[in-house]
């Protein structure tokens, strides 16, 4: 990205991370990408009622260029998923997507060869947002969550070890069964 | 074409200026929540008879119903020793999958013993795949007053019939 994820770890780079982490919380740009009916719920959200620009977030991006955030807003059938991957590739670092809707997050009632089965088989999900279609409130609940993990996004050093943490952690959980899935 | 024609895009700045002395219709969402419509199809909840006995007796009729396959309910028997719902069965596994279900309530409508209602919440996002799947811990309505965590006998009748009659006089 840019100067600050050159700096050295320590006091300094905390500051700004939490500095940075806030400015880029308040100005999520997002790259909507309407899909369904999803996108009325998300268009309800971004007007009066709800409101969306009290969250800096009313600069609803057509271009991917400017954009922080992807709300996949609706099925995504096979023949869109290349052309979601080319957005998502478009966008520019650091961004994150929210999959609305339970279409968009697992297939969810079209269960069949012409929907993929969740835009995680094509672009890293950060938030899932459950519901058909999710209500304005799970929305703004779903872009609240992003925040706090925007917030607490680390830089550099940190980022580093951020990722290596996780990748153990990952390697470390134990497959379903094994975890007792079956209660 | 009239005299006062100019006037009218310094009107449409009229409209802009007198909205400000109105009250904003916009909702404070995070901090100020608004009720939902009372029967809104949120969350499910897994509903207990008044002695804390588990109202779901295992038919999976909930599972048939959903069309969007988003539950898995696995049934066991009852023992005397061991009992967690009045009758012959219980749900020993329960989940709801929450990045399939649509919140439709045909599960709702299925339910023979009123086991499974929807409650009004929604905030249900969350960072995982795994987290979305609820289980039965989650879904089980809290005890309450005069609750008593099963298993445990059978204690507001003699059969689950009994039960079910609760509170009705005829029929």
């Amino acid at each position: 990205m840019g100067l600050e994820e050159k700096l050295p770890s320590g006091f300094i780079l905390s500051t700004v991370e939490a500095a940075a982490g806030w400015a880029r919380k308040n100005s999520v740009w997002p790259a909507t990408f309407g899909l369904a009916c999803c996108a009325i719920e998300l268009m309800a959200t971004g007007g009066p009622h709800y409101d969306l620009a009290r969250f800096g977030m009313e600069r609803a991006s057509a271009s991917p260029r400017q954009a922080d955030l992807m709300i996949v807003a609706g099925r995504v059938s096979q023949k869109m998923a290349p052309v979601l991957r080319q957005i998502y590739d478009q966008m520019a670092e650091p961004k994150w997507v929210i999959s609305m809707g339970v279409c968009a997050s697992s297939g969810g009632m079209f269960n069949n060869y012409a929907i993929v089965q969740g835009v995680d088989h094509i672009v890293p999900v950060d938030i899932y947002l459950p519901g058909c279609p999710p209500r304005p409130e799970m929305l703004i609940d779903a872009i609240v969550k992003l925040h706090d993990k925007i917030q607490n996004m680390k830089f550099g050093a940190h980022r580093a070890e951020q990722i290596d943490e996780l990748e153990l952690q990952a390697l470390r959980t134990l497959p379903l069964i094994d975890q007792g899935a079956s209660k | 074409m009239g005299l006062t024609d100019w006037l009218n895009p310094v009107k449409g700045f009229g409209v802009t200026f007198h909205t400000m002395f109105k009250k904003p219709v916009t909702t404070n969402y995070p901090e100020e929540k608004r009720p939902t419509a009372p029967r809104f199809h949120g969350r499910h909840q897994l509903n207990r008879w008044p002695d804390g006995l588990e109202k779901c007796i295992g038919c999976e009729l909930c599972a048939w119903a959903c069309p969007a396959d988003a539950i898995f309910v696995e049934g066991a028997d009852n023992t005397d020793e061991e009992r967690f719902s009045p009758g012959e069965r219980y749900g020993r596994t329960y989940q709801i999958n929450y990045l399939r279900c649509i919140l439709c309530g045909l599960c709702i409508e299925a339910c023979p013993t009123r086991a499974l209602t929807m409650t009004n919440e929604y905030e249900l996002a969350d960072s995982s795949r795994e987290s979305l799947i609820y289980t039965k811990e989650m879904l089980l309505a809290p005890l309450t007053q005069g609750m008593e965590q099963p298993p445990h006998a059978m204690r507001l009748g003699e059969t689950e019939e009994d039960y079910y009659r609760l509170g009705r006089t005829n029929g």
